[in-house]
């Protein structure tokens, strides 16, 4: 991997709040975030949906997983129609008489947690891995970067698959899965900026202070990886809550107690082709805009982070 | 160069040898497949002869070692469930994927190259903002999504195209083909564009930045100075430099593009060995699976070998370097 050997702006960082007032480098990374339209679209949309997955037992209008109030006899309801008990289907009913409305909002609930919590998890082991293997080298360095470029040289899918195979379904399974597939990523990113960060003057100060490898590590190199990482964090969050969705439709991911956007899709696969679109649209529409709304942030934070790497 | 020929090619054999290692471990920690296979009535003694015909019963590193020994000659063990040998039931549906992947690829490249060129030259134009839009999407929404889209409008809908099934297929060579009868050709369009959406994204994006960067270069300059037209200082000379980049990400998307046809040939019930894959995982049908990702592999590893060695012949500064070492 080679890596450009333009200076990190830490020193002028520091500089610019003498120049420009109260402005601070975060300040200046939010108001440049801002600056394009689709940008902050994107981030508006994002929190929406957020909002609606976190609140989703508390605003959808009914229970899809409460065998209760779910109807029989309401199944496969078009967008708009009514039951009989008075509750008003916004986008219909599945298979099973539930609403399409509140199992969408449950499922995002399901996938962008999957997304979040197996990001972070890899985020935290690729870049203990990337660190060890920058600051260390030698034999460390090559081994956890062999094992990197085997990840990488394989399909994630392909992998997350066998693994699926192997480990069974279950949220927990499924995140496993996608830690595995994404560590990789993260670790080549934090290793190719911690390499340059390594050599740097402040590195060198912080040495001859006597400070230990892990506060050199952690206080000092750590913070300056940090702009590439939050740009492939978000890309990677995305991407695993697009292979979620697609493990779990081809029925290798969460259980069917637990359904994601994915496995809502697939239950309306086979109702499919008798013209009954909604039961598979509406949930893929929701999958849509949240990975494209996610994207479109991920592009402008990698203008504005700038750094310099590439996928 | 010979000896960057067969460093590589020891690399790979290395890569293979840990592939098959880790695929045996792994695939061996699955559920035991007896107990799908054997009748449920069945006692203590008649389960132990039936692991034992298996070869489950003996220690899991000699079981390795008949695995090498066997793969080696060609042999990856017979489908648990059909009692045909993995590999001929892998070789069998592996024409069918091959041409839904080889389409989709020329699809790929015969759209993306001249939407890539275009945006890069005209980056400012709607035309071009609207292209990069597309690939944007193409990049992020899941390929099953689309696919379910092509078949509400194209096959629900208008009533155009086929969903399913690789319609009439003709023997060429031994395999049989679809794209060579129209209906075949009919149900290849669809499954075939859906895979290729990814990638096509993948090369207008791959051919902008390239167009972006390469037009301001002296030689394109020094093309235009000596009085040559528009069309050959676009086609040729910048094209030919931007094409190296792209011809090595094809080279290493196509085992890519081979794995995610599992997803398109579920949707669209293509009969290739990615719908095998899948059924077989869930039946717990070992050697299947291993002989599947056996298959991937080799096709990856010789791929990445083939591109590589290409590379270096299109691309001195490669070769040089590797030299140095």
């Amino acid at each position: 991997m080679t890596v450009a050997m333009e200076t990190k702006p830490s020193t002028k960082d520091t500089a610019l709040p003498l120049v420009r007032g109260l402005e601070t480098p975060f300040r200046r990374i939010v108001s440049e975030f801002c600056e394009s339209r689709t940008a902050v679209a994107g981030f508006i949309i994002f929190v929406t949906i957020l909002g609606a997955a976190v609140s989703a037992p508390w605003i959808s209008p009914t229970d899809p997983y409460d065998l209760q109030t779910v109807d029989i006899l309401d199944n496969r309801m078009p967008p708009g129609s009514q039951s009989m008990t008075g509750v008003v289907y916004v986008l219909g009913t599945d298979g099973m008489g539930r609403d399409m409305l509140s199992a969408i909002l449950h499922g995002v609930r399901i996938s962008i947690f999957v997304g979040v919590v197996s990001g972070v998890i890899a985020l935290l082991v690729g870049m203990a891995m990337g660190l060890l293997a920058a600051f260390y080298g030698g034999v460390i360095d090559t081994l956890i970067m062999r094992l990197v470029d085997l990840k990488l040289g394989f399909p994630a899918i392909l992998i997350a698959m066998l693994l699926l195979a192997v480990l069974g379904k279950g949220v927990d399974k499924i995140i496993l899965a996608l830690v595995i597939v994404q560590w990789a990523n993260y670790a080549r990113v934090v290793r190719a900026t911690a390499l340059v960060e390594r050599n740097k003057e402040y590195v060198e100060a912080s040495r001859c202070l006597a400070l230990s490898d892990l506060s050199v590590v952690f206080r000092h190199i750590l913070p300056n990886c940090m702009p590439p990482l939050i740009v492939v964090g978000t890309v990677q969050v995305a991407y695993a809550i697009a292979l979620e969705a697609t493990l779990s439709f081809l029925g290798l991911g969460l259980p069917t107690t637990e359904p994601s956007l994915g496995l809502l899709i697939a239950n309306g696969f086979e109702y499919l082709l008798s013209g009954k679109y909604w039961i598979s649209i509406f949930p893929g529409v929701a999958l849509m805009i949240t990975i494209v709304s996610i994207n479109l942030m991920g592009d402008r934070l990698r203008d504005v982070l700038n750094p310099r790497l590439q996928r | 160069m010979t000896i960057y020929v067969v460093r590589r090619l020891l690399q790979s054999v290395v890569v293979l040898f840990v592939i098959t290692l880790l695929v045996f471990l792994s695939v061996n920690v699955i559920g035991n497949p007896v107990d799908i296979l054997i009748d449920p009535e069945c006692d203590q003694a008649c389960r132990a002869l039936a692991m034992r015909n298996f070869g489950l019963d003996r220690p899991l590193h000699e079981q390795y070692v008949v695995f090498v020994w066997n793969a080696l000659h060609g042999d990856l063990g017979d489908s648990f469930i059909s009692k045909v040998p993995a590999v001929n039931l892998i070789l069998e549906r592996l024409p069918a994927s091959l041409e839904l992947t080889i389409c989709a690829l020329l699809l790929a490249l015969v759209i993306g190259i001249p939407s890539g060129m275009w945006a890069g030259l005209k980056p400012d134009a709607t035309s071009a903002k609207l292209i990069m839009g597309f690939s944007t999407l193409g990049f992020s929404v899941p390929g099953f999504w689309i696919a379910l889209i092509m078949i509400i409008i194209f096959a629900v809908e208008l009533g155009w195209l086929p969903s399913s099934g690789r319609g009439e297929t003709v023997e060429a060579l031994g395999f049989k083909f679809s794209f060579l009868t129209p209906n075949g050709l009919y149900h290849l369009i669809l499954p075939a564009a859906t895979l290729s959406l990814y990638h096509m994204a993948l090369i207008t994006r791959l051919v902008r930045a390239g167009v972006r960067e390469t037009i301001f270069l002296d030689f394109i300059k020094f093309a235009y100075a000596k009085g040559l037209s528009r069309q050959r200082v676009l086609f040729i000379h910048l094209l030919k430099n931007i094409l190296i980049p792209v011809v090595t990400v094809l080279g290493l998307e196509f085992g890519g593009l081979l794995a995610y046809a599992v997803v398109t040939e579920t949707v669209f019930a293509w009969p290739g060995m990615g719908k095998l894959l899948l059924e077989s995982i869930n039946v717990l049908d070992r050697p299947v699976i291993v002989a599947y990702v056996m298959l991937i592999v080799v096709i990856f590893i010789t791929i990445n070998l083939v591109v590589d060695i290409l590379y270096s012949l299109l691309d001195p500064r490669v070769r040089l370097s590797g030299a140095s070492k």
